[in-house]
């Protein structure tokens, strides 16, 4: 049986698939909580839990506060703007200054690719990368995953398309690394200028074309495209990217009838997901986001009682149960 | 450490009977079996809960309503053990508010299970009672729990071990002393 002996969670690159589904088959158990009337069980009470939000966030940041006061953790929130970072302070003295509260883990969002990593090696304390600029989102790749497993079942040899800035795209990393560890075919898809050079090599598929790349695709993931990426022209203008790119009504008709539509959010309505996409009956959008919380759960409680790998002290040694074995 | 067998405590027709009796006991003690609710602790307690409800079934031709609680979440030992096991699921469909739960596990040993179990409980709403039935009771509580229904009491020290084997799960149904060997 794996257990987690992981310190933090930086990024699914590199992450073995038993790691990977043992953090899926944990956010199953944690979905049935978010249900019940007392939302709240008390495995990370007495555990102190900071979010560091250095960019803006309406959906990671509330859903991991919710993660973990569910699990009964103390937990502050931290934003950029409202923090002595606005008067200078640097990234590690807040973190040391943080540590110094005897604070157990931490949850950061940081504009540069690597802070995460900065801070892991700093701290004592766990830190959990919520997305470190166009580098990495792993709890997004994780409920994006878990979103497909729970739709899909087995990823094996699954055919996912990934649409839009893709060169930019920490949830594009993030998902492709994920998926191709569990053996799913991966397929990106963009302008050109938005694809990274030789980003076959992490063992996926380019296709600069829409309708060739989700032809027989069993999901298409449609990443946000950022108003920013314009200005500095790597498309012409927004019509045109969506009128090329855009997942529509059109979209639809050259995908498979049982392909689901997932965005990792905030959406520009009409840019890259069209409005009746977005709310129709094959979006599993508002899922993604259900999911998110217990696949939050299920890494933070994993991260707090991580072990070294040795001989359990639980009573009862743990076989697999008849009715626990999981497909992947 | 090795598991080594010392005694087989309990055979699969005297574990057979020791429901039964306990299904009897059940009924008898609610007269009947309407707002019963049999709620089985991972993961023997589940198998255990099943045949109960299967056996008051038969007794009173009524379904009776099951569960099942993972009591991973809820342990008090969250500060000394490493390496948690894995999470199983809790799937309880009824509103359990003004029922009579019937929590089932397979050996009642310190009661820490049990504790974890009622504080589950109570955070699905709020029964009209909870009765505890249990195959094997062995002793040695370190806090004030009791069950209702048991199997058998078997006396043992602390460094032995009492293992519950069921056909659902392991090769046959039986009941071992043991104890555990470098």
């Amino acid at each position: 049986m794996t257990t987690f002996t992981r310190k933090d969670l930086l990024g699914l690159e590199g992450m073995s698939a038993e790691e990977i589904c043992l953090i899926l088959d944990t956010a199953e158990s944690f979905k049935e909580v978010s249900e019940r009337p007392v939302k709240k069980v008390p495995a990370l009470r007495g555990k102190t839990i900071a979010n560091l939000f250095f960019e803006p966030s309406t959906r990671t940041r509330t859903s991991f506060e919710l993660a973990e006061k569910r699990l009964s953790a103390d937990s502050v929130s931290i934003a950029k703007a409202t923090s002595a970072v606005v008067k200078g302070e640097s990234l590690r003295d807040t973190a040391e200054n943080l540590e110094a509260m005897k604070i157990d883990l931490i949850v950061m969002r940081h504009a540069a690719a690597g802070a995460p990593h900065f801070l892991a090696r700093l701290l004592d304390a766990g830190v959990v990368n919520a997305g470190d600029g166009t580098h990495e989102h792993p709890t997004q790749g994780l409920l994006d995953i878990f979103t497909l497993r729970g739709r899909l079942g087995d990823l094996k040899g699954r055919r996912i398309t990934i649409v839009g800035d893709i060169a930019h795209s920490r949830v594009a990393r993030s998902n492709l690394h994920g998926l191709v560890t569990l053996g799913a075919e991966v397929t990106v898809c963009g302008p050109p200028t938005m694809i990274p050079p030789r980003i076959e090599d992490l063992g996926v598929r380019v296709e600069s074309n829409l309708k060739k790349a989700v032809a027989n695709a069993d999901a298409v993931n449609v990443l946000r495209i950022q108003l920013e990426r314009q200005k500095v022209s790597l498309f012409p203008s927004l019509q045109e990217y969506s009128e090329v790119y855009g997942v529509d009504g059109r979209a639809l008709t050259w995908m498979k009838p049982e392909c689901i539509i997932m965005h990792p959010g905030p959406m520009n309505r009409g840019v890259e997901i069209s409005q009746d996409v977005a709310d129709g009956e094959r979006a599993v959008i508002l899922e993604q986001v259900t999911n998110g919380v217990a696949v939050r759960m299920a890494v933070l409680y994993l991260i707090c009682t991580s072990g070294d790998g040795e001989e359990s002290l639980a009573e009862e040694p743990v076989k697999p149960d008849k009715e626990d074995v999981r497909v992947n | 450490m090795v598991f080594k067998r010392k005694a087989t405590i309990m055979e699969a027709d005297q574990i057979l009977r020791a429901i039964k009796r306990i299904a009897h006991e059940i009924v008898e003690r609610n007269a009947g079996v309407s707002d019963l609710i049999v709620v089985g602790i991972r993961r023997r307690g589940v198998f255990l809960a099943e045949r109960i409800a299967r056996d008051l079934e038969a007794i009173e031709g009524e379904p009776v309503p099951i569960g099942t609680l993972d009591i991973t979440l809820y342990r008090d030992d969250f500060q000394e053990i490493k390496n948690w096991p894995r999470i199983g699921t809790t799937e309880i469909k009824e509103d359990i508010t003004d029922k009579v739960i019937i929590l089932v596990d397979d050996v009642l040993y310190t009661g820490r299970t049990i504790r974890a179990a009622l504080d589950q409980l109570i955070d699905f709403g709020r029964p009209r009672m909870i009765q505890l039935a249990v195959l094997v009771d062995r002793g040695h509580r370190e806090l004030p729990i009791k069950a209702d229904y048991v199997g058998k009491n078997i006396p043992t020290r602390s460094d032995e071990l009492v293992e519950v084997r069921l056909r659902e799960l392991d090769d046959n149904d039986e009941v071992i002393l043991g104890e555990l060997e470098p």
